[in-house]
């Protein structure tokens, strides 16, 4: 009796089960019922999400000027390289944005490269994170080639990323008056915090025969120099956005806002493409189509899946567990 | 060449051959490192992970961390090695132990108490009773004063049953003491594995009398890591000694099997090397245009003007090592810990124990439990795998009368009874033939009880029915027999013994009747063994019948003969006997011929037939498998009736309307030719209809068929779904064994006896049933079980379920690495094809090991279908089975695996780019989230 309660409670126990492989286990059987059901779910649960997600996204405002051909004199159009590598030359630009509905704060400013590779294997690789953080104590910065050193002393920053960062400028007025643009925070929190040193001051920047882009305060520390911030974080996708700053005044229909830029980058070397933008945010994000129209598609052909089997379903009904209805009776069944 | 002993002769010996010391050690110390190493690098996939993880040192073109394959790659070899070093290490204890066990060895006229490695060959070791052997030795001595010695020689064939060892002649009669002093010379041949042959010679030298030189058999030797049982002291003279003894030529490591999938994957790995080859050439090129085109504009860039010579292959490097991560490097480990944990679910699977021996059933071969879902032939032993190998004499036919045909059961018939009551000389005769014709030995235990060690089933049957005849075998003392027969003791005098072998297919013994002095000679063997050489005038006609009928029934026949000896014809014949023993050359052969002059003339006595039951449920078992779409071979060495009337009884073929028997038959070349066309042509206009067709051939004809017309034979295999092969030998088991493999059909070998050893190893897969002929299949094989009818779920449930997980497992590996990898290379066309990671070295590891490799092992558990739809619905293995295509033609199965693998990375990465990016811009501190990777 006693052992053969214990051989019972022996076959209870989880290993046992285990060994031999009858562990608690299902397996859903896809029925019509069930695949209908589910597509129908999906169906219902994908269409309104999708027509939320693209409300969200038609709700945003968003403004976009390309500059970089128009703020070139026409004189020197022909050759713009000369023109933009020509430092005699003023850079400033006007450039008028007409807002067509109405804007809500914050504004959101962003620049935009096109054909710019700053996923390139030569440029994301030049940098050196630990120089970043604990400036010319460190001294490997064989990573930072070809801009590691100038002149015998070390280069902080270093690397082709910093050496090449965006130097444009943009202000902005609206009816004669300045709009305030606040240019802090833009960069993330951790950067800031973790990756460049508080302590750690520009260095024989730009100091070199070559001058890539643009300079640096000597006096303000990396960790809040954001705009070199915002520029190391190397974008993946050739064409990307980057934040300048923030508006935080609302926009008006048909205001007019007024900016006045310096038009300092050189993108007409390699036929790359310059824009300013201005965003407003919703929920989601930024302006976003593809998301909702992921969701609308996805639940439409969900719907449609739906019904056809429905109808399939009606037409060549047959009851379940058939046994005739295997492959090898078939045969057996034609001959 | 031959090897000549000098038996104790301390000096001689001593540099010509080795010493005791075992050594089944791979590896030593020193030897380890690099020795591991070149045989883990001999395979083509460590080879190339380890030239990726070289070009990752050079920092120039590695995209990501070294450490994220050098970490794996040294993981997995460590894995491995560790492996390897702890099973050699473990086989370095048991050879210490082995090596430092205390013998006692004759030392300059002495005993001397030595470690076992100390033993010299001409040594005389000296042995107690329950003591392991510890080389090879031929006795000298023994307690017994007959000279005989009892051992078990279970750990060299697994047999459990006692065999008696014999002192050769010439050292009969040694005292105890000039045992020690003994000189002599031993010719042997030198070392080999053969574990039942010993053609060896002996003589001594003065003073001793008897300095002929005296024939040595296995029967004087006594073999390494036996045990010596029954008998207190025995001695004898190490012959071969350390690695040299037949026990240790005979252990080697079996060619690793290799499953179907690991070809498949095997082949799947090529392709997708050449395929990545072909992808990297063209990312360089496209790359190496694209930077002289496009990256010396970008001065962001700042290539410089003039590079190394070697910048041509830099970025085809660079890609190499990218799409480095399409051949995955888990797979092999991945794989190796899933089919250690089927092997284990077969280990543990308790219904498949066999309660009535309480063995459970084991997978011995970890590595190939997924071909067991992929058999499409079994190759079946009949005695002893089909049946229980439990013999049972049920009839008799002496003289004519049949025995036993009302009741089923020889010894309950009263006519039989009634016959050995009356002492009638035939029916005495035929059970002195029953009780002494053997090499049965009678044990008596305290309480006085017979009980008999017997090497063939069959003599035991006959020796039990002999004594519940009143006809009991009661003793044995050396040559001397003695029989009890209703009161009287009848002694016998055995003068000879011409053994059984397959060839001959009889045994005899020629004994001298104590009371009379008459010389007889008594045979029993298979009927075409025996009938044949009837004196002339015999009536055979009876026991022809006889034996048919009791081949109808199943039942095993053999036929007992008897023949009178004249002192002169057996003296003459003694001495051809005694020459052709000694021979050193082709022994076995000159015996048979030499008995073949003695054995014939003979007086038929009668026929008896024993039954051997089938095991239970063979019959559902082979039905279901056959369902499965398996193709049973029947392949046994006993006669075609027999082996029909099995067939017939278990399902293996169907009785007449249904069924049809196609006969191959003849004795010369001729015949079987035509035989072999006909049956043939019948196969082939049957093959559309919906009849079991099997054919039927035996050993002789097989023969013939397999040497000259083979082409013609491999075409009737693959056409015929079941075939009874009888008479056949090992050899010739094993050889359809090769044939069928060689049509590329996946075959499972099953048997329980040591004439099945061949065909088991030769099989895809060797399953041994752990039976009553020991354990020797069981050691050989693969799998080994207990019953037959564990097959079906071996098969059914192990084997399918081991095989659609690993077939999972090892598509989702691939699957993993080819989807990373191909978003990696479309992220290439964005990033100026200048072989930017994506990913950073710990995301990918990360990716590889704890996403995607840890969590799918789960998958181990799963089962498709439950285990009682499968048993119930066999058919399914079939369509399981037919995955199998994908491994002939895997560069058909694996373009549209590419192309689904593409087009979804495509699909992941536009989806990627489309969502996160520009939402991204806001949600994440209003930047790119998807940032590359820094270092």
């Amino acid at each position: 009796m006693d052992t053969d309660r214990e051989r019972h409670r022996a076959r209870e126990t989880a290993f046992y089960l285990f060994t031999q492989q009858s562990l608690p286990a299902c397996k859903p059987v896809l029925t019509p019922g069930w695949v209908i059901a589910i597509f129908l779910f999906m169906g219902v649960i994908f269409i309104p999400v999708g027509l939320v997600t693209l409300r969200a996204s038609h709700c945003v405002v968003e403004i976009v000027d390309r500059y970089d051909i128009d703020c070139v004199p026409e004189p020197s159009r022909m050759d713009k390289v000369s023109y933009i590598q020509d430092d005699s030359i003023p850079k400033n630009c006007s450039r008028f944005m007409k807002v067509h509905k109405y804007m809500k704060a914050p504004i959101y400013i962003y620049y935009q490269l096109d054909n710019y590779y700053q996923n390139h294997r030569r440029y994301v690789k030049s940098r050196s994170d630990k120089q970043l953080l604990d400036g010319q104590k460190y001294h490997d910065t064989s990573y930072c080639q070809p801009v590691e050193s100038n002149n015998n002393r070390p280069i902080v920053p270093c690397g082709l990323i910093a050496w090449s960062l965006f130097n444009d400028t943009f202000e902005f007025i609206r009816e004669g008056a300045e709009l305030k643009v606040n240019r802090k925070n833009i960069a993330w929190k951790s950067d800031r915090g973790h990756k460049f040193g508080k302590n750690v001051y520009p260095f024989n920047f730009q100091n070199g025969t070559l001058i890539g882009g643009g300079k640096l305060n000597p006096e303000i520390p990396l960790s809040d120099q954001e705009d070199l911030i915002v520029w190391m974080r190397t974008s993946a996708l050739p064409s990307f956005r980057k934040l300048y700053g923030r508006i935080e005044e609302d926009l008006d229909v048909d205001d007019v806002v007024v900016v006045n830029l310096m038009n300092n980058y050189n993108t007409y070397s390699f036929g790359g493409k310059k824009k300013l933008v201005l965003s407003t945010s919703s929920w989601l994000g930024g302006k976003n189509d593809f998301l909702g129209h992921a969701c609308v598609f996805v639940g439409c052909s969900s719907l449609t899946l739906a019904i056809i089997f429905v109808l399939l379903h009606v037409k060549y009904r047959r009851p379940y567990g058939d046994m005739s209805y295997l492959p090898w009776n078939r045969k057996s069944f034609s001959g | 060449m031959k090897r000549y002993v000098y038996i104790n002769d301390n000096e001689s010996s001593h540099e010509l051959y080795c010493d005791n010391r075992i050594s089944n050690r791979k590896y030593t110390v020193l030897n380890f490192l690099p020795k591991n190493l070149w045989e883990q690098f001999s395979r083509f996939m460590n080879q190339y992970f380890l030239l990726i993880a070289c070009l990752q040192l050079w920092s120039l073109i590695t995209p990501v961390n070294p450490a994220s394959t050098w970490g794996p790659l040294i993981f997995i070899f460590a894995v491995s090695a560790s492996k390897e070093a702890w099973d050699d290490y473990n086989r370095y204890l048991s050879d210490k132990k082995a090596n430092e066990k205390l013998v006692w060895v004759v030392r300059q006229g002495i005993r001397k108490h030595i470690q076992a490695q100390d033993i010299h060959v001409g040594n005389i070791v000296w042995l107690r009773e329950n003591d392991e052997v510890p080389c090879d030795l031929v006795l000298i001595g023994t307690s017994d004063p007959q000279g005989l010695c009892y051992v078990e020689t279970a750990a060299l064939d697994g047999e459990t049953d006692l065999k008696t060892r014999v002192i050769p002649s010439a050292c009969m009669g040694i005292d105890f003491e000039l045992l020690h002093k003994i000189k002599g010379v031993i010719e042997c041949p030198n070392p080999d594995k053969d574990i039942t042959r010993f053609d060896a010679n002996l003589r001594l030298f003065p003073p001793f009398i008897d300095n002929d030189v005296c024939p040595l058999t296995i029967k004087n030797t006594i073999l390494q890591s036996c045990y010596l049982r029954n008998t207190e002291w025995a001695c004898g003279v190490a012959v071969y000694t350390g690695n040299e003894t037949k026990l240790g030529m005979s252990r080697g490591i079996p060619e690793p099997k290799l499953t179907a999938m690991d070809a498949m994957i095997d082949k799947l790995t090529g392709a997708i090397f050449v395929f990545q080859i072909v992808v990297v050439m063209v990312l360089g090129i496209a790359g190496n245009v694209w930077k002289d085109t496009e990256a010396r504009k970008q001065w962001y860039v700042q290539y410089p003007i003039e590079g190394p010579w070697y910048e041509l292959l830099v970025i085809p490097l660079r890609f190499e090592l990218l799409c480095s991560i399409m051949i995955p490097i888990s797979i092999k480990v991945s794989l190796d810990l899933v089919k250690s944990l089927y092997a284990k679910f077969i280990d543990w699977d308790t219904e498949m124990i066999d309660y009535e021996t309480g063995i459970p059933s084991h997978a011995t071969n970890t590595a190939i439990s997924e071909d067991l879902g992929q058999v499409e032939y079994i190759m079946t032993d009949k005695t002893g795998t089909l049946t229980e190998n439990r013999m049972i004499f049920r009839r008799c036919c002496i003289s004519g009368v049949f025995y036993g045909n009302e009741s089923g059961d020889a010894l309950k018939d009263t006519k039989l009874l009634n016959a050995v009551a009356g002492s009638s000389p035939d029916v005495v005769q035929f059970l002195t033939v029953m009780a002494i014709c053997n090499t049965v030995v009678p044990i008596k235990s305290k309480t006085g009880a017979i009980s008999y060690k017997a090497q063939s089933q069959d003599e035991d049957a006959l020796v039990n029915a002999a004594a519940q005849l009143h006809m009991v075998y009661a003793n044995k003392t050396a040559n001397i027999l003695e029989i009890r027969f209703n009161g009287s003791v009848i002694k016998y005098e055995v003068l000879e013994i011409l053994e059984f072998t397959s060839d001959r297919k009889r045994m005899s013994v020629v004994v001298k009747d104590c009371q009379n002095g008459k010389i007889v000679l008594l045979s029993k063997g298979a009927d075409e063994a025996i009938l044949p050489y009837a004196y002339v005038g015999q009536q055979t006609r009876t026991f022809i019948e006889a034996v048919e009928q009791y081949a109808q029934l199943g039942l095993r026949t053999l036929c007992l003969a008897c023949r009178e000896l004249r002192e002169d014809e057996y003296q003459e014949w003694s001495l051809l006997f005694k020459e052709a023993s000694s021979t050193l050359v082709d022994r076995e052969w000159r015996i048979a011929e030499v008995c073949q002059r003695l054995e014939h003339d003979f007086e038929v006595l009668g026929v008896t037939a024993i039954e051997d039951r089938l095991q239970d449920g063979v019959p559902e078992t082979i039905e279901t498998l056959r369902k499965a779409g398996i193709n049973f071979w029947m392949l046994t060495g006993d006669k075609q009736n027999t082996a029909i009337q099995i067939a017939l009884s278990c399902n293996f073929i169907s009785p007449e309307p249904k069924g049809q028997l196609l006969l191959i038959d003849g004795k010369t070349e001729d015949e079987v030719c035509r035989s072999l066309e006909r049956v043939l042509l019948t196969m082939r206009i049957t093959s559309s209809e919906p009849k079991d067709v099997a054919f039927v051939v035996d050993g002789w004809a097989l023969e013939i068929a397999l040497k000259h017309y083979r082409k013609a034979f491999t075409e009737l295999a693959i056409l015929s779904r079941t075939a009874i092969c009888c008479r056949v030998t090992p050899s010739q088991k094993a050889q359809l064994v090769e044939l069928l493999k060689s049509c590329d059909y996946r075959t499972l070998a099953i048997g329980d006896g040591g004439n099945d050893v061949r065909m088991i190893q030769q099989a895809d897969i060797g399953v041994g049933i752990s039976g009553r002929e020991g354990l020797q299949a069981a050691r050989a094989a693969d799998y080994s079980i207990g019953k037959f009818r564990f097959l079906k779920r071996l098969i059914l449930v192990h084997g399918r379920y081991s095989y659609n997980r690993t077939a999972f497992l090892s598509q989702y590996s691939f699957y993993k690495s080819l989807v990373i990898c191909f978003i990696q290379i479309f992220f290439s066309f964005i990033s100026g094809v200048s072989g930017t990671s994506l990913f950073n070295s710990v995301s990918l590891m990360a990716y590889n090991v704890f996403y995607t490799s840890v969590p799918v092992l789960v998958s181990v558990l799963d089962k498709d279908l439950s285990e009682g739809t499968v048993m119930q619905h066999p058919q399914i293995l079939f369509y399981c089975q037919a995955g199998r295509f994908t491994v002939s033609l895997p560069f058909l199965a694996f373009f549209p695996l590419l192309y689904n693998r593409a087009s979804e990375s495509e699909y992941i990465c536009w989806m990627v780019w489309s969502i996160f990016v520009p939402c991204n811009c806001c949600v994440c501190d209003h930047h790119t989230c998807l940032c590359l990777r820094e270092k």
